[in-house]
């Protein structure tokens, strides 16, 4: 049976996820703009609503904040939905049953009720269509106490990680990015979860350790492959969680490598980035480094139209291979 | 209006709305514009397919009738927002095809200098405040712009463009409600086209027609067929009357279609092949209003020709002004991220 590894696309990974959540758990149910006959604009929900009807798989009105709430009142009440945002930049028409409701009901409520609710937003750049399009707003619910916030990599990830948050009690918001939808690698068949909370290590180094996440994982697995000819050996931790972070594997990896650049895609300053540097700032692996921290994260603007400019505001491969280089060398 | 005979005018006595209302010249160039909006996206989308305008696009092919009607009767100065189906709003207010071509290449002789593309087209100087990424984005917005022409005392009017998906955000509802408190100069027209992307009105409106929902703001509220060119700009001329007499604001929906898919990655199977044939066959608003101009005498098979000629090289040279104008300098990355101080 192993010989043949399966693989699925990153997209197809999520909506077998999205199946096996229904299958497992009556209570399990979609939600979302256009996630039913027409598949969801990125195709992710597919036919589901073939197979599981409109009562499971329910067209929404074009009603971000409303739907939201929907979706948490539904969650307090014992259900379990799963809410696709058509495009992560649309949450901020839903922040306000994000942050101020969902997020913070079970406190506010001394523990009384928890939200068991799946959010999944379409995130970055990259596809053309510009600025209100193309954001990566992570960070903005990663600041929220109350939510866990997810960036899975791989298909595996999106699969493993999707089932976690679907049995996970709390709010779990999952970031993918559109351009990973096409990406294919192993997807095992069946149940299974990959934790949220625990970074995972997707190539080891000693001479630089690189924290990425999302997409810019596979960025920096090329960039590493292209530096190994020079002899610089990266270690390239994907962080996978952002709320909540998995301190540690940084924390030993900077101690091994005792140089940190952190790459990203969403407006470098005030982003995980920093989260990163200031944990690591703040722990035993200061006093191990041997260079200043460096951060590659998107340009201080809006994501331009024209392709050109678009790609020179977010960090690309060769970005990624000069700041590494120039790390491990001393240049600054 | 120009002053057409007393004899013109006695003859055009029983002829719909605009037939009274402009002149030969005036209603052939609307023809001539609505060709120019037809041609302007067949010639985006031909561009798109092979390769030349990267991102996406969502065309109002279908729908040319209700972009000119509307933008009728506005002075140049009056204000609109649309959407991101907003090519031909741009082209009804005035807006050049070589500059929005210029724009959907990405290029600085863009309308947005290449930062916003397709979704993004705007003509601030021909009073278009822009299309929009955001469903009901621009609805508040117009209203904000009324209420700087009553404070500001402009005399301005401000239409807000949107679709019916976006009668249920609750942006519309709250812009509505204030613009009615506030008496306040702005036109809301709803181009109801049947969809919000795969969702139709029955599964995603609780009202029948979007119209009703003025009831809820004590406005009124107006169904026009958006394809026949004279109604929707008779619905506009009198909204924009009251809206200037500083009686407030006219929700007008206008009930057309689109021809296309909603966007470059639509495989229509929310509707039929049938309801899109019926449509395009028996329904084109530009074949309406091209039929009538011809039964009531204000054109000839040769002038239509004529049109049709100068927008074909109208969109030639556009395309070519668009290829042979200069990309943005990656190093002007940051621009227009803020004001820049002299
Ligand atoms: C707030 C928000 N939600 C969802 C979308 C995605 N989206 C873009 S256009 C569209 C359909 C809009 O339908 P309608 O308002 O009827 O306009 P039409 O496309 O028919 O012209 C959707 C769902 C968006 N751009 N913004
Ligand atoms: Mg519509």
């Amino acid at each position: 049976m192993d010989a043949v590894v399966r693989e699925l696309s990153y997209a197809q990974a999520i909506q077998e996820a999205m199946a096996i959540a229904m299958d497992m758990d009556e209570r399990v149910f979609l939600m979302g703009e256009d996630i039913g006959v027409y598949g969801g604009a990125f195709q992710v929900t597919g036919d589901l609503v073939e197979r599981y009807g409109s009562d499971r798989v329910i067209d929404t009105p074009i009603s971000e904040l409303g739907g939201a709430g929907v979706a948490v009142g539904a969650a307090v009440t014992g259900m379990r939905p799963i809410f696709e945002f058509q495009f992560s930049d649309f949450a901020t028409l839903g922040m306000e049953q994000i942050v101020n409701q969902a997020a913070k009901m079970r406190f506010m409520l001394g523990g009384e009720v928890s939200v068991p609710l799946v959010m999944r937003f379409p995130a970055g750049s990259g596809t053309g269509a510009a600025a209100q399009h193309s954001q990566s707003l992570e960070a903005w619910l990663g600041h929220v106490p109350g939510l866990k916030v997810i960036q899975p990599a791989t298909p595996h990830d999106a699969k493993g990680m999707l089932l976690a948050a679907v049995a996970d009690p709390d709010p779990v918001m999952i970031f993918e990015h559109k351009l990973l939808y096409k990406m294919k690698g192993h997807v095992p068949e069946g149940h299974y979860t990959v934790p949220i909370g625990k970074a995972e290590i997707r190539r080891e180094g000693r001479d630089l350790t690189i924290v990425a996440t999302s997409i810019m994982v596979q960025k920096a697995l090329d960039a590493a492959a292209v530096l190994e000819g020079e002899g610089i050996d990266i270690e390239v931790i994907d962080l996978r969680t952002i709320r909540p972070l998995d301190r540690q594997a940084v924390i030993d990896s900077v101690k091994k490598t005792s140089r940190l650049l952190c790459v990203y895609e969403a407006v470098k300053t005030l982003g995980i980035g920093a989260e990163v540097s200031a944990l690591v700032a703040e722990s035993e692996a200061f006093d191990y480094l041997d260079a200043p921290i460096v951060r590659l994260g998107g340009a201080e603007t809006p994501i331009p139209y024209n392709p050109d400019l678009e790609k020179a505001t977010v960090p690309q491969v060769p970005d990624i291979i000069t700041a590494a280089r120039d790390l491990v060398k001393g240049v600054r | 209006m120009a002053g057409a005979s007393k004899a013109v005018m006695d003859s055009r006595a029983n002829l719909p709305f605009v037939y009274r209302q402009y002149s030969p010249e005036q209603l052939r160039e609307v023809l001539h514009k609505m060709y120019l909006i037809r041609r302007f996206e067949e010639g985006a989308e031909e561009c798109y397919m092979r390769g030349l305008i990267h991102g996406t696009m969502h065309l109002s092919i279908g729908q040319e009738a209700s972009a000119m009607g509307i933008c009728m009767p506005l002075a140049e100065d009056d204000q609109i927002t649309s959407t991101h189906r907003g090519h031909g709003h741009c082209i009804a207010k005035g807006a050049e095809v070589s500059r929005m071509f210029a724009e959907f290449f990405g290029k600085t002789t863009g309308y947005c200098k290449g930062r916003g593309g397709s979704m993004h087209i705007a003509d601030v100087a021909k009073g278009n405040l822009g299309a929009n990424g955001i469903v009901a984005g621009g609805i508040p917005i117009a209203v904000g712009a009324a209420l700087s022409a009553k404070r500001m005392k402009t005399g301005k009017v401000v239409v807000s463009f949107f679709g019916d998906g976006a009668n249920n955000e609750g942006a519309f509802h709250e812009a509505l409600n204030m613009a009615a408190i506030w008496k306040l100069p702005v036109i809301f027209v709803c181009e109801n086209n049947g969809y919000g992307m795969s969702t139709s009105t029955a599964r995603s409106t609780a009202v029948k027609n979007i119209a009703e929902r003025a009831a809820a703001y004590s406005m009124p509220g107006v169904i026009v067929n958006g394809n026949i060119f004279s109604e929707v700009a008779e619905a506009s001329f009198k909204a924009v009357e009251r809206a200037r007499a500083g009686e407030g604001p006219t929700l007008i929906e206008s009930k057309t279609y689109r021809h296309r898919g909603h966007s470059k990655s639509d495989r229509n199977r929310y509707r039929t092949k049938e309801e899109i044939e019926d449509w395009m066959a028996n329904r084109d608003p530009i074949a309406l209003f091209e039929t009538e101009l011809r039964d009531f005498g204000f054109i000839d098979d040769q002038g239509i020709q004529a049109i049709r000629d100068a927008v074909a090289k109208e969109i030639a040279d556009g395309i070519e002004f668009a290829k042979a104008s200069p990309a943005p300098d990656i190093a002007a990355l940051a621009d227009y991220v803020y004001t820049e101080h002299a």
